[in-house]
């Protein structure tokens, strides 16, 4: 090749060998690149350190340590024991040597007193009594009795309380945990699957054993129902304004305005409202999850008519036109072919307002629905929208923020219901997308 | 439920008008539609619509109303002689309700029968007592004065509840009548009803502007009542937060300048995690990540926006607090406390807001058009070059308002503060020490049985009225910014 | 059939082939967007790529300074030699191939900064300059060869985008020289601008071969005519004819060109 000088100063290099310049600058690109990836790493590293506690620290809060006895008691024991002073104790002690016949049994031999057996059952004979009682007719046959260890017992199962760790005290003794070691070496105590923490009401504060989030599921349920029923229908009909009748004006402008605002207005504020419009004002009943309802449908109004109108902008202007042609009206077009085509997307917008709406806590504290309020089913519809009542989210806060740390891991089992929940809120907006996701 | 029954009411006369209407107008048009104007559901609809929505309307207004003009009414038989020293015109109007409340609660228990109740002569002690068998809370005595205003309260609200019945009943039935007499093949039924539906639409878009509203009113009378009980040159500049927990009046110290240091600096922390991360991931999202990576990782990150805050709050107390402790607590650095502190809450804040800053940057880059893109590469650009020379600045403005929303969040976040950044209010430096926010406050002022009178309570009113001017100043300013930038391109 | 070009120069003398390429292929994912072409580009020549549109004209344009790495699916197989040297070997940087192979867009694409930084950005991230005076000058030998000297001097911390349409063109012009390149590419650099901008970019080009071989695509005939000295017609992927821009207008041998230019197809 014959070489020209060419219009620039730059000495001619061949292409294949690469020069020190650009190697440099290759390296800054290979460099850059790597901070991007090592970014999602870490993105990706949070998401599973957040997924690996939260199951190794809620799991466990579904299992249960319990004291299985097979029990016996003829009729004169049980008139026996009717007729002492100390009814309860009688049975007790009718218990303690049904136990200790089987270890007997099972050639185990362990000394223990009764106050143990309190530490690690608590009030065995108030159960047992209530039992017979109840049930006259099963005096003289074997019954399987299924007790819930203490909750320092369960916790020594689980990893909480080691023989390290516990102090001697009227909850627990060191010497206990022979006895608790020696029992569950016979299978006498085993773990079984709590369903009292799926179905159960929040407990005392002493009481970590047995709190269950079962009403605060239906508190969430019913506030949900009226985020529903409010929002859906709010928000359409808002969405269908804007995006199809509203002229271009001063007041549809404040409109919008107003709707892009109140989407980043912090939840908190929402609760403000809430307390002082529909409590102070309206006196509407505290921690109700009708009110709590209320200012959720507030807060998720904005995120549902946001998701509408792109749902509605989606449907190509050919099918207004189509339909206006044929001597339909505007409002006949809207809710005759507009809406419908819409509806998949709408839907989809709504369920996922709605898992945001299950997972707020803050503006449920403000309107007073905090967890210790969930204690009884409410008893009928009307009930379960007016009478106090607490969320997951507010149920899983005051676990949180009690200082047994037995409640902790009731508040890590609480994320894992709670998390359910919305997952399968948003895998069915999932499929309802997958599944009418129209391409025009 | 008389409330349910009178509902129920108003809608069946709206069917029954639903239904004649109908029938009326096919009559009239001798069976032939094609002589009516609009279909016949439209005459029904109209018919319908014209005495239920009227109705339903004054409903809600009188269910609204009522209370409030009966309380203005009953508060005046209560003489300012009767209202102590320590307590307000409104604790004592709530009292009054209660014991209003209590006695339909011993009446419906069979304690106490009506004519009793409204006896002006009844004994008192008597009352309270049969009061209390019924299971009504009453926090103090009853006096003379509170229980005539109960009486009072309860008369009126009586002649008010039938009131409301009947006229709305009235109204229903008038509306019905009226629609019924316009009701003629040629009425235009369908644009009429159609304008009614086109109000409702309107109405619904209204809420909009009536929550901004209800949120503005909510704030400012309760933020100036604080005011009247609490200096507001204190409340703004004090730079100690010690509410008194004692009760109203006494020695409370209301500044919210530590406050909002808590705030800034958990906030600043968050941004400082966040938004190098979110910006990276979304760098290498738009513009390296092939397409499987892209689908693959955009959604999980996006999943840490899905996960409730109270689940982070709860990682920050349990979690990451501990684990901050073994490394800077005492057996470590020694820099650190307690596991509750700014960089806890920071930090986790932080995990919360990757995703919000990577999508939101992500959707401001690809707006970046690809010819620009393409000019740097023409040039001879390596793929970074172009990124931080062209691609970055040219997106600055937008990075800019996605990091002024991420901030708006941060400051706005409350319950991984709550659980996560300690309760104790100081203005201190040091990341690694407990410090408490704007939010966290308003929840642990609100939250509990104080009464809303005291200054100890109001406070809230206008930290929330200081946190809603704040972020709905980040929030406009951002989204202005964004729209700008967006229309640039378009 | 068209004006004879008024300001084209006809060639004297031989010139060099700079750029050769043989048997090039190109695939979209499945689809055979570019088949068997072989042509050479001769130095200090402009050359046009005709066509209807989807031809692939701007395809094949683009595979010569591999700005087709960029899409993820694009897949180009044969040889193309720039000056001897296989521009698709593994050892080439498609970056110091680019600094070579200059290009110019079909809309105006000046970067949201100054005039100067603009000018400058090239230069800068190749270590063209090594201090400040010298970035001046290669700035406003851009400028001058990219014929905007006069107008922007005065304002070249001025941001790229105020310019008008046909100004910006002439700016990516001058962006692209200022990295000194020894072949520029242009994808339909007229078809956004004004008939008076075209007019000028038109000129500009064609002073810009004295320096460098200019390999333009375009859409329009007579722009082809007027500022091209070779003519490469392009149908459905296909190199039809590459000849003389004169004997292309007057004499197509191909029918399918005969029947394009005299806008039977198109």
């Amino acid at each position: 090749m014959t070489d020209i000088s060419m219009g620039g100063s730059a000495p001619k290099s061949s292409l294949t060998t690469v020069d020190a310049r650009t190697r440099k600058r290759n390296a800054a690109e290979k460099r850059f690149r790597a901070y991007g990836l090592t970014a999602i790493a870490i993105g990706l590293l949070f998401l599973i350190v957040l997924a690996v506690s939260i199951i190794r620290s809620g799991v466990p809060a579904f299992t249960q340590t319990e004291v299985h006895i097979d029990f016996t008691i003829t009729q004169e024991q049980f008139d026996d024991a009717e007729s002492q002073m100390l009814k309860t104790s009688a049975y007790q002690k009718l218990f303690i040597a049904a136990l200790q016949s089987q270890l007997e049994d099972r050639g185990l031999e362990v000394s223990f007193d009764p106050a143990a057996i309190e530490r690690l059952l608590g009030k065995t004979g108030g159960t047992i009594r209530e039992y017979y009682r109840e049930n006259p007719d099963q005096i003289g046959t074997p019954v399987r009795f299924e007790l819930a260890a203490s909750s320092r017992v369960d916790g020594y199962f689980k990893g909480r309380v080691s023989r390290d760790t516990v102090v001697d005290s009227r909850f627990l003794m060191v010497s206990d945990l022979d006895l608790v070691d020696a029992l569950h070496d016979v299978g006498i105590i085993t773990q079984a699957f709590n369903w009292n923490f799926i179905t159960g009401s929040d407990t005392g504060v002493d009481n970590p054993g047995g709190a269950g989030i079962g009403v605060s599921v239906i508190g969430s349920f019913f506030m949900m129902l009226v985020v529903l029923v409010l929002s859906l229908p709010i928000g359409v009909a808002a969405s269908i304004y804007l995006e199809e009748f509203a002229p271009q004006n001063w007041f549809t402008d404040l409109i919008e305005v107003n709707i892009s605002n109140l989407a980043a207005v912090p939840s908190i504020v929402f609760g403000i409202l809430g307390l002082a419009v529909f409590i102070q004002f309206m006196h509407l009943p505290q921690s109700a999850p009708l009110v709590g309802g209320l200012v959720l449908t507030l807060m998720t109004l904005p995120t549902i008519i946001i998701s509408t109108r792109a749902s509605l902008k989606a449907v190509p202007p050919s099918i207004r036109e189509a339909a206006l042609g044929v001597g339909a009206s505007k409002m006949q077009t809207v809710f005759h072919h507009v809406l419908p085509l819409a509806a998949p997307g709408i839907l989809t917008g709504t369920i996922i307002g709605l898992a945001q709406a299950l997972g707020e806590t803050a503006p449920l504290l403000l309107i007073g629905m905090v967890g210790f309020i969930a204690r009884a089913y409410p008893e009928g519809v009307v009930s379960g929208f007016v009478d106090p009542n607490s969320a997951m989210p507010a149920q899983i806060y005051t676990w949180a923020a009690r200082a047994d740390a037995g409640f902790y891991e009731k508040a890590w089992g609480g994320i894992i219901i709670l998390l359910i929940f919305l997952l399968t809120m948003n895998i069915i907006a999932i499929i309802l997308r997958r599944r009418f996701e129209r391409r025009w | 439920m008389p409330l349910l029954w009178l509902f129920l009411i108003v809608l069946a006369i709206a069917a029954g008008a639903y239904v004649l209407a109908r029938v009326r107008v096919l009559a009239m048009a001798g069976e032939n539609r094609r002589a009516l104007h609009s279909l016949p559901v439209y005459y029904g609809s109209n018919a319908a619509m014209k005495s239920g929505v009227p109705a339903l309307l004054v409903l809600a207004v009188w269910l609204v109303a009522q209370p409030l003009v009966i309380d203005t009414i009953a508060s005046g038989h209560i003489p300012d002689s009767a209202i102590a020293e320590t307590t307000s015109r409104g604790l004592v109007m709530a009292e009054v309700r209660r014991t209003a409340d209590g006695i339909d609660m011993a009446i419906a228990s069979g304690e106490l029968s009506e004519t009793a109740a409204r006896d002006p002569q009844a004994d008192i002690e008597d009352l309270s007592a049969r009061l209390s068998d019924a299971g009504a809370i009453l926090t103090s005595e009853i006096t003379p004065p509170v229980f005539r205003a109960a009486q009072e309260l309860r008369a009126l609200s009586a002649v008010g509840t039938q009131a409301m019945t009947i006229i709305v009943v009235l109204i229903a039935l008038f509306g019905a009548l009226w629609a019924l007499r316009e009701t003629k093949p040629d009425f235009r039924a369908r644009n009429v009803v159609e304008q009614g539906v086109r109000g409702l639409l309107i109405a619904a878009a209204s809420i909009a502007i009536l929550t901004t509203l209800g949120i503005v009113l909510s704030l400012v009378f309760n933020t100036v009542e604080f005011f009247r009980l609490y200096p507001a040159s204190e409340f703004f500049f004090g730079t100690n937060w010690a509410p008194s927990f004692s009760g109203r009046g006494g020695a409370s110290d209301l500044g919210i300048v530590p406050l909002l240091w808590g705030t800034f600096y958990i906030s600043l922390v968050a941004l400082i995690v966040a938004v190098p991360i979110g910006l990276f991931a979304a760098i290498y999202l738009s513009e390296y990540a092939s397409p499987k990576v892209r689908a693959v990782a955009k959604p999980l990150l996006e999943v840490l926006a899905g996960i409730p805050t109270i689940v982070y709050g709860l990682f920050a107390l349990l979690t990451v607090g501990p684990l901050l402790m073994r490394v800077f607590g005492d057996e470590g650095l020694g820099w650190m406390q307690a596991g509750t502190a700014v960089m806890t809450a920071g930090l986790v804040m932080g995990i919360m807001l990757i995703p919000f800053v990577s999508s939101l940057s992500d959707d401001i880059i690809n707006a970046v058009p690809q010819a620009l893109r393409d000019g740097s590469y023409g040039l001879g650009a390596t793929q970074s070059e172009t990124i931080r020379q062209v691609v970055l600045p040219a997106a600055l403005p937008g990075i800019v308002g996605a990091i002024l929303l991420a901030a708006s969040r941060a400051i706005g976040e409350t319950m991984i503060v709550v659980l996560g950044a300690g309760a104790a209010a100081r203005l201190s430096l040091n990341p690694f020490d407990a410090m408490t926010t704007v939010t966290a406050k308003i929840v642990s002022q609100l939250t509990g049985d104080s009464d809303f009178a005291s200054p100890e309570a109001l406070v809230a009113f206008a930290l929330g009225m200081t946190l809603f001017v704040i972020t709905l100043g980040l929030n406009v300013f951002a989204l202005y910014i964004v729209r700008k930038y967006r229309e640039q391109y378009e | 059939m068209y004006d004879a070009p008024h300001y084209t120069r006809q060639e004297t003398g031989v010139t060099d082939v700079k750029i050769k390429a043989q048997d090039v292929q190109v695939y979209y994912g499945d689809n055979h967007a570019i088949k068997d072409v072989t042509v050479d580009i001769q130095d200090k020549t402009v050359t046009a790529f005709i066509g209807p549109s989807g031809c692939g004209k701007s395809t094949f344009l683009r595979c010569l300074n591999r700005m087709n790495d960029t899409i993820d699916i694009c897949r180009v197989e044969g040889d193309i030699r720039i000056d001897g040297d296989d521009i698709y070997d593994k050892r080439v940087d498609p970056v110091q191939l680019r600094a070579k192979v200059g290009m110019v867009f079909q809309k105006p694409n000046p970067f949201p900064k100054s005039i100067y930084d603009n000018i400058a950005y090239g230069p800068r991230i190749h270590g063209m300059a090594r201090n400040k005076a010298e970035m001046d000058d290669i700035v406003e030998r851009a400028l001058r060869r990219g014929a905007i000297w006069d107008e922007v001097k005065d304002r070249l911390q001025a941001p790229g985008t105020g310019l008008s349409g046909g100004q910006q063109q002439r700016l990516c012009i001058a962006r692209a020289v200022a990295t000194e390149p020894e072949v520029l590419l242009m994808d339909e650099p007229c078809s956004a601008l004004d008939p008076i901008a075209t007019a000028q970019v038109e000129e500009l080009i064609d002073e810009l071969r004295q320096n460098y071989a200019v390999v333009i695509v375009t859409h329009s005939m007579q722009q082809a005519a007027r500022v091209s000295q070779k003519t490469a017609f392009f149908h459905l992927g296909n190199l039809v004819e590459y000849d003389d821009t004169s004997k292309i207008f007057t004499n197509p041998e191909d029918s399918r060109t005969e029947s394009y230019i005299t806008g039977r197809i198109g």
